[in-house]
């Protein structure tokens, strides 16, 4: 019988200029097919009605998603649940096509009794996981459409002290199965002062509860000072308090888009004002890959494991052969399902036998 | 809905998109993206196929302009001919410009050496579809690792000796099984014991016998994905097999250090276009083509194989095959997993 021959890993070190190979093209070849293909993201926003969630995606990805919208009056407010709508727009800048889709959760929040009102929620996330599943584990993985939530905007009501309640338990709800990054939003009625004690009063109070918000990866470091400076500004900055605006008004010179107040006008766009630029830098400039990444490595493996292991102990259950998705059987299983699979079978054994013992009783008395 | 964003112009304070001059940022993505495929590196795995002697180890290292094949790696070891064909991996970490790659070449010793050779390419074949297999166990893993570590066999470069005359009946042989689960390049090997006049008629011949044997080479037209790549790839094909020469010997010529063979009648320069047509070969593998490649291993040959494992599956529930007995774990309901052979 023919044996592969052992791998054995030598470095033959950097090649000098002279030795050109060529490879170094990879990563423009990866590139091109990128452009030519295009990409998508699915962002979340959450929070009661009146945050300012559709303005702020207005003034970060420059569209006016919502122009149609119908603003429902308290009376009708009264029987709405929480809904799930989906908005698609094509962005393409300088050759690249973004295919980026809204996930809006109208009604979140807004109830009299507010009791999980994250389930349409989480079950949405969860299907749209599913989805993926399916599509993966199927037979034609061509054109799978990944439509899980990249993303996930929390909007906490500047008015408060710190979280409260519905926020706690909505991100504990969700913290799993979403990059959550929560926002102090119409961040313009708090001064200065406000903004920091309620930012590091929310960065305590996600750490009391556990809360597992989005956490910057860490920097390289081989990276240029610059960029690791700009990098522990962001992460010092969380939560970012934001401010949207879908008009323009003129300031120091400028058509900017802005708040006209009688005591000033509030530029967006202005650092000093809010935290509007790092939030569309982060989100989209230097991080939109990789929530798309932690997306699919954590949130996604994660569903995905736990899938598996219901499913698995389930067919042990059920006794069937077919399973609702094509996979494999699994010729080296975990240890733990092993055991789960023993444990049921165990069950299932003693049940079985208590079942007869008891008809036979039955039988017996009947005689 | 879908819809493209127009701006609109309209009076100062009412509701309007921002001017033409504002700039959301999205194409940012690309560069993140290099960043991280920098950080992760790449992989490239690549076959030669070919009977002793063709000189498949030197044009290894003379395409990656290092000593990468398995015989400059084991130089002491003493040169036969194995009784059955072997299959030997040796992997290196190169470095250019920043850009990482993990490159393994496997060579396959033995192949079309023996007095008879038939079925001398199921151990290849074998090779292959067990490199699908251990990436389609660990894909459908409970616990799956991030980064699948890939040791498919992107590409495997046909030898074909520089006969003149026309395919022979090995070739035939190995390249109609391979063609479907691999992509073969096929190459004329030590091109320098021909004319270029022999040259383009063997190169012709040897065209007309894929077509004639219906062997889908690389790059292989029905994987076109659209106008501009078929235009390209149109021009390659015309080209293919490309004869080559190897060396990693420096000759001075016309002032320059190049590589090449010298003989009492002239020195060919491997990287001239005029005296072979290495830099073909390298470009394409390397500086063009390399991505493509790699996607059409991954999205194609090894999607095919592993509809054909999951149908399989679902047919031979029961049956243990010979070479890939059941392992002995409990199953459910006494179901044996197993792993069913291929061919």
């Amino acid at each position: 019988p023919n044996q592969t021959g052992r791998n054995r890993s030598h470095t033959v070190g950097k090649l000098t200029e002279k030795q050109y190979v060529g490879f170094a093209t990879l990563p423009n070849q990866v590139h091109r097919k990128s452009v030519k293909k295009g990409f998508d993201f699915t962002l979340m926003v959450a929070g009661e009605s009146g945050m300012g969630k559709s303005t702020l995606v207005n003034s970060l990805f420059l569209t006016d998603l919502y122009k149609d919208r119908k603003l429902l009056n308290a009376e009708e407010r009264i029987n709405q649940t929480v809904e799930i709508i989906k908005h698609t727009v094509d962005i393409e800048e300088k050759g690249v096509k973004l295919k980026l889709t809204i996930v809006d959760t109208p009604g979140f929040g807004d109830a009299v009794n507010n009791n999980e009102c994250w389930k349409p929620i989480t079950d949405y996330i969860d299907q749209q996981f599913e989805q993926y599943f399916r599509d993966e584990s199927g037979l034609n993985r061509k054109n799978i459409q990944d439509n899980r939530v990249h993303c996930c905007l929390y909007f906490i009501p500047p008015f408060g002290h710190g979280l409260r309640p519905v926020d706690v338990e909505f991100m504990k709800a969700l913290h799993e199965k979403v990059n959550i990054i929560p926002l102090i939003a119409k961040a313009d009625c708090l001064t200065p002062n406000e903004i920091k004690k309620l930012k590091d009063r929310i960065r305590e109070e996600i750490d009391k509860f556990g809360i597992k918000v989005y956490q910057f990866p860490e920097c390289d470091s081989d990276e240029d000072e610059e960029f690791k400076q700009l990098d522990k500004e962001l992460k010092e900055c969380t939560p970012f308090a934001v401010i949207g605006s879908n008009t323009v008004v003129e300031a120091r010179g400028q058509r900017v888009r802005g708040r006209l107040y009688p005591w000033g006008i509030v530029e967006v766009e202005n650092q000093s004002h809010c935290d509007f630029v790092k939030l569309r830098n982060m989100l989209i400039r230097s991080h939109m890959h990789d929530l798309k990444d932690v997306t699919c490595d954590v949130h996604y493996e994660n569903y995905r494991a736990q899938c598996i292991q219901e499913m698995t102990s389930k067919l042990a259950q059920d006794n069937r052969m077919e399973s609702p998705i094509p996979i494999l059987p699994l010729s080296t299983p975990d240890v733990d399902t092993e055991k789960l699979i023993k444990m049921k079978d165990e069950e299932l054994k003693r049940m079985q036998e208590m079942l007869n013992k008891m008809q036979q009783q039955m039988h017996d008395k009947e005689q | 809905m879908s819809e493209a964003t127009k701006p609109q112009p309209q009076a100062k304070g009412e509701k309007t998109p921002i001017s033409d001059t504002s700039y959301v940022g999205i194409d940012a993505i690309l560069e993140q993206m290099r960043r991280k495929a920098m950080k992760q590196g790449f992989e490239f795995n690549v076959m030669v196929v070919g009977q002793s002697g063709l000189g498949k180890s030197t044009l290894m290292n003379t395409l990656f302009k290092s000593k990468v094949s398995r015989k400059s790696v084991q130089p002491n070891v003493e040169e036969r001919i194995p009784k059955t064909v072997e299959i030997k991996s040796v992997s290196h970490d190169v470095e250019e410009k920043g850009v990482r790659m993990k490159l393994t070449v496997i060579d396959t010793p033995g192949f079309g050496d023996q007095i008879n050779n038939e079925n001398c390419w199921q151990p290849i074949m074998k090779f292959i579809n067990d490199q699908y297999e251990t990436y389609l166990q660990e894909e459908i893993n409970i616990n799956r690792k991030k980064r699948i570590p890939d040791t498919r066999v992107h590409c495997c470069i046909y030898f074909i000796p520089p006969t003149g005359h026309c395919l022979r009946p090995l070739d035939v042989e190995f390249m109609r099984h391979l063609s479907k689960v691999v992509n073969i390049v096929p190459v004329i090997a030590k091109a320098d014991t021909l004319t270029l006049e022999e040259r383009d008629s063997f190169k012709k011949t040897i065209r007309e016998e894929l077509r004639a044997n219906g062997i889908d080479v690389y790059p292989q037209k029905e994987f076109d994905e659209d106008a501009e790549d078929r235009m390209i790839n149109d021009k390659i094909r015309e080209m293919i097999p490309f004869a080559v020469v190897g060396s990693d010997q420096e000759y001075q010529v016309n002032g320059k250090r190049i590589l090449g063979r010298k003989t009492k009648w002239g020195t060919i320069e491997v990287e001239n276009i005029a005296h072979c047509e290495f830099a073909y070969l390298r470009d394409l593998l390397i500086r063009t083509h390399m991505q493509n490649i790699k996607d059409i291993t991954c999205s194609i040959h090894y999607e095919t194989y592993r509809v054909r494992r999951l149908n399989e599956s679902n047919i031979l529930f029961t049956s243990n095959p010979p070479d890939h007995p059941a392992p002995a774990t409990p199953q459910p309901n006494g179901v044996a997993a197993h792993r069913s052979s291929v061919e």
